[in-house]
């Protein structure tokens, strides 16, 4: 089927139109918005399986050729990064069935949702630049709308910061275009790689390179460009963390692989060099940031701002096989993040506050959020089993192939605190005597673990299979190390 | 006209970073309204501002300016419009509930309030 790369878009835009017409309805709401899901689960994976046997799929919106029409590009890594964000939508609106107030459940909360996978899904699958910022529009308009559903006072304020970071970094996306249209004269991002191959990325282009660095490490959470992310992540309630966590700064991530494989190739000295430092000084703000606090919330925020490190460092190595590295430590951090952050969640629900000081021997009555916040752990710092290890594995491999030292041994480095920091939580809170808890959502645990269960089982089936999802990783990595493969599927010459 | 379109630009950007690096709310929405004329004057500026017809077919006509750029400013106005509307509305609830409009009292990390 020739639209197929349209509907894992499609069928949330659709869901999130209808349910605009009963916001009362919980019920309705609720099956219709776990149904759609599900859909688009399903869609993506046949997608999947079509790039794997047929090759990059591209629709021509409206029948317009290539360069002139806006494309849609459905190489490897867009798919998978479709289908991780879809599973995970999913299981967090299981989880928000349980967790969330009713008060947001009647305030349109699924309508957001469904609007923020459609901006998620839309920026994995354009490939056209300008299309890109409409879609990431789409996702941070409803993420404005999710992070400040409730109206709290810290919403209030955390969201009005948030939002001025975005504005500002949406404006400086769009000035980039434009400089960008000035220089190639046109959109389409395969024709724009093509255009920068030919006159071989002079200085101007190099300066553009650096800005759309600004522009998507504002929305990624690289090291100058993070001070939002701790403030604005802490305010609003668990599920929705747990969406921004694992699939806002990703967009960010995918945005900067996107361009740096596809159109600032030329120069790497320069660019990728920059990119390098940036990501390591990221994973040593990040680690800082996780050993500091101790509260829950704010340690797995900061986990965030490391993975986002670790995987830039990989890109900007620049190997085939580092870029592997990273395409694997990309789709298990968005898995493992929602985790964790369901966890957490379960956590808050039980004992009624984040800060670790309030936990304590919640294994005694709670032993299976216990061990599975364990191997959730154990997963994020990478032990061999489980589905980070073969991420990081690659990475500092490629690395050393390089004979860069610095980078790769950080990241061992990271990966050994990173494991200090989640292993505090788990001292913490679940080891110990127990204490008096005052959460209002205990009843609710054992429904809230069976959503996240399921998240951690497919991160270790994804670490444990990590040789069945090898080829796919490989074949998502061809087009980012030759462009020449993504060039001609689009443009069909 | 480029350079001169170039320095307006420049000075709405120099406004606009100077409001929104102010305390009070309402000049930091100001200072995004500036900032997204700025931008969209920039993507038109950047296509060239050569002389032309305005892009409707008509017979006769050989030179048309570039209609590309005026079909993103389109969408980009709209989509600042909207956010800037959300904005302002957001400005005001904020002053409702928290009872200041000054940034600096609007730091915070008392916990859950």
């Amino acid at each position: 089927m020739i639209n197929l790369p349209l509907l894992p878009i499609l069928i949330p835009f659709i869901t999130a139109a209808v349910l605009m017409f009963f916001p009362k309805r919980i019920k309705a709401q609720r099956t219709i918005s776990i149904i759609s899901s599900l859909g688009a689960v399903i869609a993506s994976f046949v997608l999947i399986f079509t790039i794997r046997q047929n090759g990059i799929q591209t629709v021509n919106l409206g029948g317009w050729d290539a360069p002139f029409g806006i494309t849609l590009v459905s190489d490897m890594l867009s798919a998978l990064l479709v289908a991780a964000t879809s599973i995970i939508t999913l299981f967090v609106i299981w989880f928000s069935f349980y967790y969330m107030d009713e008060g947001h459940e009647r305030h349109y909360y699924y309508v957001a949702v469904q609007f923020l996978l459609v901006g998620v899904n839309g920026a994995f699958t354009t490939g056209d630049i300008f299309n890109m910022f409409v879609f990431f529009e789409v996702m941070l308009i409803s993420s404005y709308v999710l992070i400040v559903l409730g109206g709290k006072k810290e919403q209030l304020r955390e969201s009005f910061k948030y939002v001025l970071i975005n504005v500002i970094s949406s404006a400086l996306f769009v000035i980039a275009v434009a400089y960008l249209y000035s220089i190639v004269g046109t959109l389409n991002m395969a024709h724009v790689s093509e255009r920068i191959a030919e006159i071989n990325q002079p200085g101007i282009l190099t300066v553009i390179a650096i800005f759309f660095l600004l522009v998507f490490g504002l929305k990624g959470g690289i090291f100058p460009l993070y001070f939002w992310l701790p403030g604005s992540y802490k305010a609003p309630p668990i599920p929705i963390l747990a969406l921004f966590g694992a699939l806002l700064t990703k967009v960010g991530i995918y945005a900067i692989i996107r361009t740096y494989t596809l159109f600032f190739y030329h120069d790497t000295g320069y660019t990728h060099m920059i990119l390098g430092v940036l990501s390591m000084l990221t994973i040593v703000v990040g680690v800082i940031g996780a050993l500091a606090y101790r509260d829950v919330k704010e340690i797995i925020i900061y986990n965030i701002i490391i993975a986002v490190g670790v995987i830039l460092y990989g890109v900007s190595v620049m190997t085939p096989e580092a870029i592997e590295g990273s395409i694997f430590y990309l789709l298990h951090d968005m898995i493992i993040k929602a985790a964790l952050f369901m966890l957490a969640g379960i956590m808050i629900a039980i004992v009624g506050s984040s800060h670790l000081k309030d936990m304590g021997g919640l294994i005694k009555e709670y032993p299976w959020v216990g061990w599975t916040f364990f191997i959730a752990a154990l997963s994020l710092a990478g032990i061999p089993p489980f589905s980070g290890f073969v991420g990081k594995l690659l990475i500092v491999q490629g690395g050393f192939r390089a004979e860069e030292y610095i980078g790769p041994g950080l990241i061992l480095l990271s990966s050994l605190l990173v494991l200090y920091s989640v292993m505090k939580i788990f001292t913490n809170g679940f080891w110990g005597t127990p204490k008096e808890y005052h959460g209002l959502k205990a009843s609710m645990a054992f429904k809230l673990w069976i959503p996240t269960a399921a998240v951690v089982v497919i991160a270790i089936a994804y670490g444990v299979g990590a040789e069945a999802v090898r080829p796919f990783i490989t074949q998502a990595v061809e087009p980012l190390v030759n462009p020449a493969i993504y060039i001609e599927a689009v443009l069909k010459e | 006209m480029e350079i001169l379109m170039s320095i307006v630009i420049g000075i709405l950007f120099m406004c606009a970073t100077y409001l929104i690096l102010s305390k009070s709310l309402l000049r930091i929405i100001f200072g995004t309204l500036i900032i997204s004329h700025a931008v969209h004057l920039l993507v038109l500026t950047m296509s060239g501002l050569k002389r032309g017809a305005a892009p409707i077919l008509t017979d006769g006509v050989t030179a048309y300016t570039d209609p590309l750029p005026q079909a993103l400013v389109l969408t980009a106005i709209v989509i600042a419009f909207g956010v800037t509307a959300f904005f302002l509305v957001l400005g005001f609830r904020a002053y409702q509930e928290i009872g200041t409009d000054n940034m600096d009292e609007m730091r915070g990390t008392e916990g859950n309030d």
